[in-house]
């Protein structure tokens, strides 16, 4: 397993069991939404949502029943930050859940966790049926009455598309793992129809400490739009690989450097759904405002084929598309075709063009972000490494 | 909305400061949006869809049905939205702020022809070589976004075999575009359920339960499946081949009975608006096609209700006089698809239905018993064909206890479409066609046969017939012109009660055997109920099943198909509600346009319990030839 190589200033900063619980005992929803909104956390899970407006909507919403659902299926290739933080750090995630309960007036906490984590669930549930024993999870948390809030945790079954928010609660409700059509999103209509927050475990890992030391103290890392740290799941090509605690606003270059890669060509940001860069940009920063990832670092180095690259990631969407939606379904496929075709020789220019217009298409007419962002590596690849793809592997032969 | 209950807050919570909309203009119910750069209003909730179709702009869809919910899968019908990095399903997305809309950018022009091509590409077949052709909503797509090649290339071996196993429905997924049309209509509108999606990406496909044919599952052959779906996936188990081999064989006499819902609807095949009634000229079409003789199935219709009211007067007398125990309410029972759904969710319950057989096969028994002899043909020579708006009619033909006129009853049923196109192989054009009379033994029948094609139609029927029956009055004098309006229309669940009071009639001739008088039904109130879609009728029976009011009902009419038979699932495609509403319109006005309304008054009808049927209604005879049994299959046995 992956040891976690740099502990950062934020999400690893000193923090005590229960500690954001206990805050609960003296402030108000909306003193938590102020502090919350301050620090300008954005979703950790990959859309950068901010998480203050998401949980306000559902604060805000009249209903007999809401839930906060913890997305522990982490998916996206290349990501194993979410699995160290349940495994090391669960007072984290599950006072967090807590605190989002007492926030938006949820009763109940669903972990939906990644079926291949499977064996971390028994010392997940221990770990809960502590915090039940102190009484930091139940009824009247904390001896505060009518504070009441427990958490399940309920296994995926291995699809992709499951972590895809609405997807997701299809799953839980039991049915096919299929996107759901938004408006309305899950804060207004979510699980069982009810008003629900779908937070990435980091998301909710941030607010603990949000809470005790406040959006002031969250503000000072990072950048301007891009708030905080952010852990970085690395691998590949690396001397250490592992999971990365930085601030929002770290150079590529800078990251390179510190888990010791050599002769990069290229990184992927953002898993297979992200985008490919080169070197030559990479000075570019790792943010939302510009390479933005859910944590997932891909190094490549000089003598990685990168047609072979992009032709694993497509076969990673043919295979894990849901199949609903036309783009998706039918447009992953011919863009792994057209990889194919690149590989044998037999392709024109013309129609590698066209595949590339598809892509555009899926980008913008997929139902959900699966088929939105699949086309990103075949895309971004084929742009910025025509010279290796064209050149060297029978783009010679192409007409 | 929430129950007051609900808003109780835990104590957790405290008050917030709830965010004003951004815009006042939602205010009144009202959203002002502008498509296209025009200004408009729409009611809040509206989608873009609605919206634009509204204002008179057309956007392509093909996985929205009128008739079913959202899917927003096949992404034909994407517009624009300002300040929306992505396109948006336009039948998908409600209309709650304002928006500007755009319907034809390049980027949604792109859009929609990458998606044509993408489902060419995958589509097994060619146009030339498919039923559907000329009547598909793929190639009508294609065709408007004048699609002239194979951009992203095009499949040359079928991806799945087809499945024929089932006598009613077809299923051929390589041409599936996996709108699942077919799985709402199933699910929602029938909840039955045998049709989901089944594995993920390039190999999704509609399966069944373990990929068993559909023979197999618990399908029920209503062929709503095959109304809904936009290509040639689906369709009907065609037996026009082996009609026209009868045909053109000298030694065998083709008779064929046509139902009055493919005759209101079958003008639709030929380029006619829905609501135009056929009944004649289809005659005539008939005879020059071929056939022997044509004979009209609201004959038998008449019959079942003669049967079928008898039998209620019977169980009613066995539990209100007798005190005998009988399975009440009593069900209908000449929907195929009905049938098998109580058979399969509800086996408990099938002595419920009534055990007259339904038009279609007690035609069949008759033809190949009392028209045999009379017309001296060997009914082992006789090919009997039932023109039906329905898939499940030919499950039912082919239900091995349908033999007891010593032959198989109905040799084959035939579909409204599957009609169409032999006439049209024919080289005859129906609505030309100058009109013509049914043939003789049977003739004409009544009206009341005549709107069992529309849902309540049966109700109504049995019901112009109970009444007189028993009060001894005319039924124009308790309904006008005798049109029993409550039963009428399309809402899912009808309910009627009908108080008898202190006046009863005479027993008429036909009934006096079996009952004395009609004293014991004095102050009773009759409670009956109709309903359409198995999803209707499964809500009546789970409150039957829970003994609610639908359980103190004494006769449910109960019809597979959304509208009733003219929504069958042998009908022209397109259905839609109005489209239906159409078809309902020109049954009950063919019915108005008659003299002889009432089944009892059927002097056909009337002759056979005379001269063939003597031991009246529910006799040994009758018993024999016009009853039947049920299976209780349960959830396993297919
Ligand atoms: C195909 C797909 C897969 C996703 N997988 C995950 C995942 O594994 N974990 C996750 O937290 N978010 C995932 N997301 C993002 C979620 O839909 C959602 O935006 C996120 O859980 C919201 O939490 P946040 O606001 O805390 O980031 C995925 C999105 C898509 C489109
Ligand atoms: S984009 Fe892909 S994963 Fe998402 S709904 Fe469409 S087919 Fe399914
Ligand atoms: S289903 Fe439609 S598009 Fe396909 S072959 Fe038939 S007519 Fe053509
Ligand atoms: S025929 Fe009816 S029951 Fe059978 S699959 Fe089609 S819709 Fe479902
Ligand atoms: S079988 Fe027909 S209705 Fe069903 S998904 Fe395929 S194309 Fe659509
Ligand atoms: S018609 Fe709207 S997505 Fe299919």
């Amino acid at each position: 397993m992956e040891k976690t190589k740099r502990k950062g200033a934020v999400i690893f900063s000193k923090y005590s069991r229960g500690e954001g619980i206990k805050r609960l005992l003296s402030i108000s929803r909306e003193e938590v939404l102020f502090e919350l909104r301050d620090s300008k956390l954005k979703g950790r899970g990959g859309a950068g949502f901010p998480t203050a407006t998401k949980w306000n909507i559902v604060a805000a919403a009249i209903s007999s029943q809401k839930y906060i659902i913890c997305n522990a299926d982490e998916g996206e290739p290349g990501t194993f930050k979410d699995r160290v933080l349940l495994l090391e750090y669960p007072e984290l995630v599950f006072d967090g859940m807590v605190i989002a309960g007492y926030t938006i007036g949820a009763k109940h906490g669903i972990v939906y966790l990644r079926g291949e984590y499977e064996y971390i669930l028994q010392s997940l549930e221990d770990y809960l049926a502590k915090m039940r024993n102190d009484n930091l999870l139940g009824k009247n948390i904390l001896g505060k009455e009518g504070f009441d809030f427990d958490i399940s945790i309920r296994l995926g079954s291995g699809a992709y598309v499951c972590g895809e928010e609405t997807a997701l609660i299809e799953s839980l409700e039991g049915n096919r793992g299929e996107a759901r059509n938004r408006p309305p999103y899950p804060v207004n209509t979510g699980y069982m129809g009810k008003p629900t927050v779908v937070n990435n475990v980091e998301t909710l890992a941030s607010v603990p400490h949000i809470i005790v030391k406040g959006g002031e103290w969250f503000k000072k890392y990072g950048t301007d739009r891009s708030t905080g740290s952010k852990l970085f799941s690395v691998s590949g090509d690396c001397g250490r690989p592992g999971v990365y605690e930085l601030p929002w606003g770290t150079k590529i270059s800078e990251l390179l450097d510190l888990v010791g890669a050599r002769n990069t060509k290229a990184v992927q940001v953002g898993g297979a759904s992200g985008t490919c860069i080169p070197k030559s940009q990479f000075d570019r920063t790792l943010a939302y405002e510009d390479a933005a990832t859910g944590g997932s670092i891909m190094i490549f180095n000089e003598s990685r084929n990168m047609l072979h690259v992009l032709k694993n990631f497509m076969e990673f969407f043919v295979e894990e598309s849901c199949g609903q939606c036309t783009p998706c379904r039918i447009g992953n496929t011919k863009l792994l075709e057209g990889v194919e075709m690149i590989e044998k020789g037999e392709f024109t220019f013309n129609y590698i063009n066209q595949l590339k217009e598809l892509g555009r298409t899926m980008q913008v007419a997929s139902k959900c972000g699966l088929g939105q962002s699949s086309p990103n590596s075949f895309i971004s690849i084929l742009e910025n490494f025509k010279e290796e793809i064209f050149n060297g592997n029978g783009g010679a032969h192409g007409k | 909305m929430e129950s007051k209950g609900d808003l109780r807050a835990p104590v957790s919570q405290t008050p917030l400061i709830v965010e004003k909309p951004k815009d006042t203009s939602a205010i009144g119910g009202m959203v002002s949006i502008e498509i296209n750069e025009k200004k408009v209003a729409v009611p809040l909730g509206t989608t873009i869809l609605e919206a634009c179709k509204m204002n008179g702009i057309s956007i392509p869809t093909l996985c929205h049905h009128d008739d079913l919910c959202v899917a927003g899968v096949c992404r034909i019908c994407v517009v624009e939205v300002e300040g929306m990095r992505t396109l948006q399903a336009s039948c998908a997305y409600p209309i709650t702020n304002p928006m500007k809309i755009k319907t034809s950018s390049p980027m949604v022009r792109r859009a929609r022809r990458h998606i044509i091509d993408l489902l060419l590409s995958e589509h097994y077949g060619e146009c030339y070589s498919c039923f559907r052709n000329g009547k598909c909503e793929l190639q009508n797509l294609a065709k408007e976004y004048g699609v002239d090649s194979y951009t992203f290339g095009h499949v040359e071996k079928p991806k799945y075999e087809v499945d024929k196993s089932s006598y009613s429905v077809v299923r051929d997924m390589s041409k599936c575009v996996l709108c699942k049309r077919c799985v709402r209509t199933c699910i929602d509108l029938q909840e039955v359920g045998v049709l989901e999606a089944v594995d993920r990406g390039d190999n999704t496909h509609i399966g069944t339960f373990l990929e068993k044919p559909l023979a197999d599952v618990i399908c029920i052959n209503c062929g709503q499946c095959i109304n809904r779906c936009p290509t040639a996936a689906l369709r009907a188990n065609d037996p026009s081949d082996e009609i026209w081999a009868a045909i053109d064989d000298p030694t065998k006499h083709v008779i064929i009975q046509t139902a009055p819902s493919p005759r209101a609807a079958i003008g639709e095949e030929f380029g006619l608006g829905a609501g135009h009634s056929m009944t004649r000229e289809l005659n005539t079409a008939l005879k020059r096609i071929g056939f022997d003789k044509v004979f009209d199935t609201n004959f038998t219709a008449d019959l079942t209700i003669i049967e079928e009211g008898t039998e209620l007067i019977l169980r009613l007398y066995k539990a209100l006089v007798k005190k005998e125990s009988v399975a009440l309410p009593q069900f209908t029972s000449c929907s195929p698809g009905w049938v098998k759904f109580l058979e399969h969710y509800y086996p408990e319950y099938i002595d419920n239905l009534s055990s007259a057989k339904s038009p279609q096969q007690m035609f069949g028994a008759l033809i190949k018993t009392f028209y045999a002899q009379r017309a001296g043909i060997d009914p082992a020579n006789i090919v009997s064909v039932a023109l039906m708006p329905c898939s499940a009619k030919k499950f039912e033909c082919n239900r091995p206890e349908m033999h007891d006129s010593g032959y198989k009853d109905v040799d084959y049923g035939l579909t409204t479409r599957e009609m169409a196109r032999m006439i049209k192989e024919a080289g005859i054009n129906l609505p030309e066609m100058p009109k013509s009379n049914f043939d003789n033994p049977f003739g004409e029948a009544s009206g009341a046969g005549l709107i069992f094609g529309a849902t309540g139609g049966v109700m109504e029927a049995a019901i112009r017939s109970v009444v007189e029956f028993v009060l001894g009055k005319k039924t124009e004098d308790i309904f006008e012109k005798a049109n029993i309006i409550p039963l009428r229309g399309f809402e899912g669940i009808k309910y009627m009660e009908i108080p008898i009071g202190d006046k009863v009639g005479p027993v008429p001739e036909l009934l006096k055997h079996l009952v004395p008088n009609w004293d014991w039904l004095k102050g009773a109130v009759l409670k009956i109920a109709v309903a359409h879609g198995t999803a209707n009728a499964k809500k009546i029976m789970d409150d039957i099943k829970a003994g609610g009011k639908f359980s103190e009902c004494h006769f449910i009419e109960f019809m597979a198909c959304p509208g009733g038979c003219l929504g069958g699932g042998g009908q022209p495609i397109p259905t839609t509600p109005e489209i239906r509403k159409k078809r309902a319109e020109a049954i009950y006005a063919e019915d108005e346009s008659l003299e002889l309304r009432k089944s009892h008054d059927n002097p056909h009808v009337v002759q056979i319990y005379q001269e063939f049927l003597t031991e009246g209604p529910c006799g040994h005879l009758s018993h024999e030839l016009l009853h039947t049994h049920y299976l209780k299959r349960g959830r396993y046995i297919a």
